[in-house]
């Protein structure tokens, strides 16, 4: 069984989104995703700086067998990217919800993390694709 | 972001079924052994078969340092019996088996249709004068079937598929020590196989020196119902089982095609790095597809398959474009990343004078690689 932590919000495209103190969220992608996506090998980090509105692609990782997007969860703007990942894709793989995350976001509504997915509901979705 | 997954295996040699098809696919002997030691499973051309038991690096990595085993059971085992069994292979083979002499010798060939197009390539082993072994792939075992039919009518053949035997792969620098020891007294004596060479040690239990890695090894035909016994035994003596997805790094890296995906019915073998397994000689033998494979030659071949090593960072994947002076002059047939080099790497079909350097266009951007002859690694060692 994938682990799912209670504690964390989640998309229906897999990516795990967390709320830290300064009101930024940290994005990475699912333990159940890495499992799918298998042994990864390669991200492609958003730049600090830009913008975009939810759903929008902004990273990209790929695997041994395969590339997927990751989409941005919430609108607004890059503030960090994990450059560890640069070097090492496969802590996604070993830790993706610690060293693996991918970068971070300053949501434009405050509120806006309130209404993702929580763990509960995630963990159904998984039990559905399974 | 998971619906590309899962595309590289799909876009390959295989059909796949719809998960609510009407078809249950097919399971090998092997298939609860991979269950339970918690394999990914997925649907490759009909069949269940292992993608991976965790880390397909580790698994690469294991056959390339030490000894894997494949579970290869989907793959087409056919005899042939019948005294003109070897004029037959002469014209259906692009290859010449008048090359194999001694009992046991195996050859790569392609089998052409008129056209000189790629219908299949396979490795084809002679038992004695009147049975020769051919080993096909599974995606188009249908087609070659029918084809080996209807050109075999005027020879008199016995054709028999082989559904009886299935096939395991053992593959790396302990391979071969490693499978002896598995064997035991069915072993003995395998020390002296030449390379290329197969030979039976029991009843229906064939050893043959080949593979799809670019290391050392065996790939064992054997009854359905001793397939456990030995994948076991090898467990034993400490081979580990490796899935699909090691094996199609493990053959890239060793610059081994993969049918559907460097080549199908759409080129020939000289556009596919394969002008080495056509014998031109001797003259007289008009095997399937000459003809027009030497007009192909005479004319001058427009395309050739490559090899790449991208320079950046990033992933070389199939269908990915290859640009020159900001025109189109190729595409990648089958891209991966090489556990062994560190890099991406690919095969890519390009117009024939293209050599050193080239673009290749990865999600709108062009990244630089360089054109080079495969394989990349053999018997561990890089080669580029």
């Amino acid at each position: 069984m994938s682990n799912v932590p209670q504690e964390l919000r989640y998309t229906k495209s897999h990516e795990w989104i967390s709320l830290n103190d300064d009101g930024s969220v940290t994005v990475g992608i699912t333990d159940h995703a890495q499992h799918l996506l298998g042994d990864l090998v390669f991200v492609e980090l958003p730049e600090i700086g830009d913008t975009y509105t939810e759903g929008d692609d902004c990273a990209v990782v790929e695997s041994v067998k395969a590339a997927s997007d990751t989409y941005c969860p919430l609108d607004g703007e890059i503030i960090a990217h994990n450059e560890a990942l640069s070097d090492k894709p496969e802590l996604i793989n070993q830790d993706p919800y610690g060293e693996g995350w991918i970068f971070k976001l300053k949501p434009d509504d405050s509120g806006a993390y309130d209404a993702l997915m929580d763990a509960d509901a995630y963990n159904e979705l998984i039990a559905e694709e399974d | 972001m998971m619906k590309i997954l899962m595309q590289r295996l799909i876009q390959t040699e295989f059909q796949q079924y719809n998960d609510d098809s009407e078809y249950m696919n097919k399971r090998t002997p092997l298939y609860d052994m991979h269950v339970a030691a918690g394999a990914q499973m997925v649907d490759f051309g009909g069949w269940d078969m292992p993608l991976n038991y965790g880390s397909q690096i580790e698994e690469h990595h294991q056959v390339r340092r030490d000894a894997g085993m494949f579970d290869v059971s989907h793959m087409t085992v056919v005899d042939l019996h019948g005294d003109k069994v070897r004029p037959f292979l002469q014209k259906l083979l692009a290859n010449d088996v008048a090359r194999l002499k001694s009992a046991g010798k195996a050859l790569y060939s392609c089998m052409l249709n008129e056209e000189g197009y790629v219908l299949d390539d396979l490795i084809v082993y002679y038992m004695n004068d009147s049975w020769f072994r051919l080993v096909v792939n599974s995606a188009t075992r249908e087609k070659d079937l029918a084809w080996i039919a209807i050109q075999s009518s005027a020879f008199d053949l016995e054709i028999k598929e082989r559904n009886d035997l299935t096939m395991i792969a053992v593959q790396g620098p302990n391979a071969r020590s490693k499978t002896h020891q598995a064997l035991g007294e069915q072993g003995e004596g395998l020390d002296d196989l030449g390379v290329f060479y197969m030979r039976e040690v029991d009843t229906d239990l064939a050893v043959a020196r080949t593979g799809y890695t670019g290391e050392e090894g065996y790939e064992i035909m054997l009854p359905v119902g001793q397939a456990s016994t030995l994948w076991a035994a090898l467990l034993e003596a400490g081979v580990k089982p490796c899935g699909l997805g090691a094996r199609d790094t493990l053959r890239l890296e060793a610059g081994m095609n993969l049918y559907g995906s460097d080549m199908d019915e759409s080129v020939t073998p000289l556009e596919s790095g394969l002008d080495w397994t056509v014998a031109w000689e001797p003259q007289e033998r008009n095997f399937i597809g000459r003809q027009a494979l030497e007009k192909q030659r005479d004319a001058g071949v427009v395309h050739k398959l490559v090899g790449l090593v991208l320079q950046a960072r990033g992933v070389l994947r199939n269908h990915q474009k290859l640009i020159m002076d900001g025109l189109q002059v190729g595409e990648i047939t089958s891209g991966s990343f090489s556990p062994t080099l560190g890099k991406s790497i690919a095969f890519a079909r390009i117009k024939a004078g293209m050599n050193d350097k080239c673009k290749v266009e990865i999600r709108g951007r062009l990244l630089a690689a360089e054109i080079v002859k495969p394989p990349f690694v053999r018997n561990g060692k890089a080669r580029i």
